[in-house]
């Protein structure tokens, strides 16, 4: 009977994935995005500033997405940059919500003078605007990378995940299970890690999920104000170039628009997955 | 009403010092030479090289130690002192950034509170009509999910260089000197309209999600079933469920605060419109440091101060805190 139990509820889950729409919506669309960024840059035919084509050229069978006004591939730009913003997203999202956590359940968990204090640090990095905080830092670092990019991303994007987190904890630290845990003299990590955390599972995937998007456009925007990496592409340095030399003037819609379709399509893929998992993790939601 | 107050204001009277800190430390203690960068910048022959570094080390004021650095930092901040612009040199930074403001706020206020109150209306319209739901939803993710400055691009593009219905850069045409005449104001207008929209839409998106979803979780709590079982009219019920999803919403406009600003950022960048964002995007490619320094700490008052008078309107229309039944 025990054997049989995690099993259950796994199908159980596998079955109401399958049935959700918006689910299955996002998540394909994510797919496609994540396969193309991991194959996209073996495709390409030109580097991406290599000056390969005829300048400011519209879509061709040469330059699927045309020309930049130097001459350079759109196409070649697009894949790589969905490969680096892609990145930011997914270790940004990672260290954005593993601070979180970690903030979350410590001051949940153990409350008192730490719990007080962590929570007068999150209401005040919440206040401050992210963006500006990223802008002056990322000004004054002469060497960018998507690495320094991400990281600065995650320690400026935990504060509402920690308040969220800290709110669950709240509720499941006076549960009975944690109660029996705690008089079975289990130390206060383990019972965090075994027993709370755990049950906050689903709701700690939303919030990756979140903190996922959040830092794609974080980055994009960062990109497009001229903060973005110092070498390499992203699609919001793509926008960035575009604008400052005049495609919106031009005319030149296949150099402007599908790198912010791209990020528009993938953070609306993963608000469209999130609301389709709590839908599952959460069944008073369930359209029936 | 007076704790609840006095809290908010200490949580603020610290953010503003931790801000201040950042901005000082920032410059000192990152990796990398600012005042090398600046001079490379200039790039002039060696001995008036020596001089500005003289100047920049001066005006930076680096030749004191560390402790009397910060102190001076922030005495010359009461003083309305944030130094001089490299971009706009000789222009000291704070007149700069005074000119810029009227027009952030021209185009913020209104995107804000037009898009907060037909987000929340057309949200909550949204979950008593199925088919306007089913509309919402998508274009409402949508359009939350769309990066600032993609949107007006968009918009740029289309109506402005497609269609040709509205220029699509700077605050007003540059034949025209301001000056107080209808013409003028049109002008001015027909400018503002493009950067209003793209962040007017984009806000309105995440308003009417949020209010469809607070109506629908409203109306499931005990209080609107017990009205529901009184026999209660469902007009009355709906705006009882209204008026207690404005809470979270009014929390909700504190809490996006940072990520307007960083819209209209980008936003402005898009029209050239000579807000604080137009003025980042020439400080970066200018590296005017001081101008970015001053630029953040006016975004975090402006912050500061809207997120204060949140905090009073919630009292307003939340009268539990007044009553000190809720802390936070």
């Amino acid at each position: 009977m025990e054997q049989e139990q995690p099993k259950k509820v796994r199908s159980e889950f596998i079955f109401f994935a399958w049935r959700n729409t918006k689910l299955r919506i996002g998540v394909s669309i994510l797919l496609v995005f994540i396969v193309f960024a991991v194959v996209g840059p073996f495709l390409v035919k030109y580097d991406p500033y290599e000056y390969s084509g005829p300048m400011g050229a519209p879509p061709s069978r040469e330059h699927w997405f045309g020309t930049t006004i130097f001459g350079q591939d759109v196409f070649s730009q697009f894949a790589l940059g969905t490969r680096s913003t892609l990145t930011v997203g997914l270790l940004g999202g990672c260290i954005g919500t593993m601070v979180g956590i970690l903030v979350g359940l410590l001051g949940g968990y153990r409350g008192g003078m730490l719990d007080e204090f962590l929570n007068v640090i999150t209401n005040i990095i919440l206040i401050i605007p992210t963006l500006a905080v990223l802008i002056i830092i990322a000004a004054y670092l002469e060497v960018r990378g998507i690495l320094t990019q991400s990281l600065f991303i995650g320690l400026t994007a935990w504060p509402w995940a920690a308040r969220a987190i800290r709110a669950q904890t709240f509720s499941l630290r006076v549960r009975e299970f944690v109660d029996l845990a705690r008089i079975t003299g289990r130390s206060s990590l383990r019972i965090v890690l075994t027993e709370i955390a755990p049950n906050m599972m689903s709701y700690l995937l939303l919030v990756f999920i979140l903190q996922f998007g959040g830092a794609v456009l974080n980055a994009a925007t960062l990109d497009f104000i001229g903060l973005g990496p110092t070498k390499g592409v992203s699609l919001g340095l793509i926008m960035n170039n575009a604008v400052l030399w005049a495609a919106l003037q031009l005319g030149m819609w296949w150099w402007l628009l599908p790198p912010g379709a791209a990020i528009a399509a993938i953070v609306g893929a993963l608000y469209i997955t999130n609301v389709g998992l709590d839908e599952i993790f959460n069944p008073k939601l369930r359209e029936m | 009403m007076g704790r609840y107050l006095g809290r908010k204001l200490l949580i603020y009277a610290l953010t503003f010092f931790l801000a201040v800190t950042i901005d000082w430390m920032i410059p000192r203690f990152m990796p990398g030479d600012p005042v090398s960068l600046m001079i490379a910048r200039i790039g002039t022959r060696p001995e008036a090289a020596e001089v500005l570094r003289g100047y920049f080390i001066q005006a930076f004021g680096l030749d004191v130690p560390l402790w009397q650095q910060y102190l001076n930092f922030w005495k010359a901040l009461f003083q309305g002192d944030l130094g001089v612009s490299i971009w706009l040199y000789p222009q000291p930074v704070i007149k700069i950034i005074q000119r810029a403001i009227p027009y952030d706020l021209f185009i913020l206020l209104p995107a804000i509170l037009l898009s907060w109150f037909a987000g929340n209306h057309v949200g909550a319209l949204a979950a008593r009509a199925r088919w306007l739901d089913n509309t919402l939803l998508p274009v409402g993710y949508l359009l939350t999910a769309t990066p600032y400055m993609w949107l007006a691009i968009l918009l740029a593009w289309s109506l402005g260089n497609v269609a040709g219905v509205f220029p699509i850069a700077g605050a007003y045409s540059f034949a025209i000197r301001p000056h107080l005449s209808l013409r003028f104001i049109l002008d001015l207008l027909h400018h503002w309209f493009l950067p209003f929209l793209s962040l007017f839409l984009v806000m309105f998106g995440g308003w009417a999600i949020g209010m469809r979803n607070m109506i629908i979780y409203e109306m499931e709590s005990d209080y609107s079933r017990y009205l529901e079982a009184l026999g209660t009219p469902q007009k009355l019920i709906r705006k009882y469920a209204f008026r207690n999803a404005m809470l979270p919403q009014i929390t909700g406009l504190a809490l996006q605060l940072g990520g307007i600003v960083a819209g209209a950022v980008a936003t402005e960048v898009v029209f050239a419109y000579p807000g604080i964002g137009y003025i980042i995007l020439n400080a970066v490619q200018n590296q005017d440091y001081f101008l970015l320094q001053g630029c953040f700490l006016f975004i975090i008052i402006g912050v500061l101060l809207a997120n204060f008078l949140i905090d009073i309107v919630y009292v307003i229309v939340d009268p539990r805190t007044r009553l000190g039944m809720t802390g936070e």
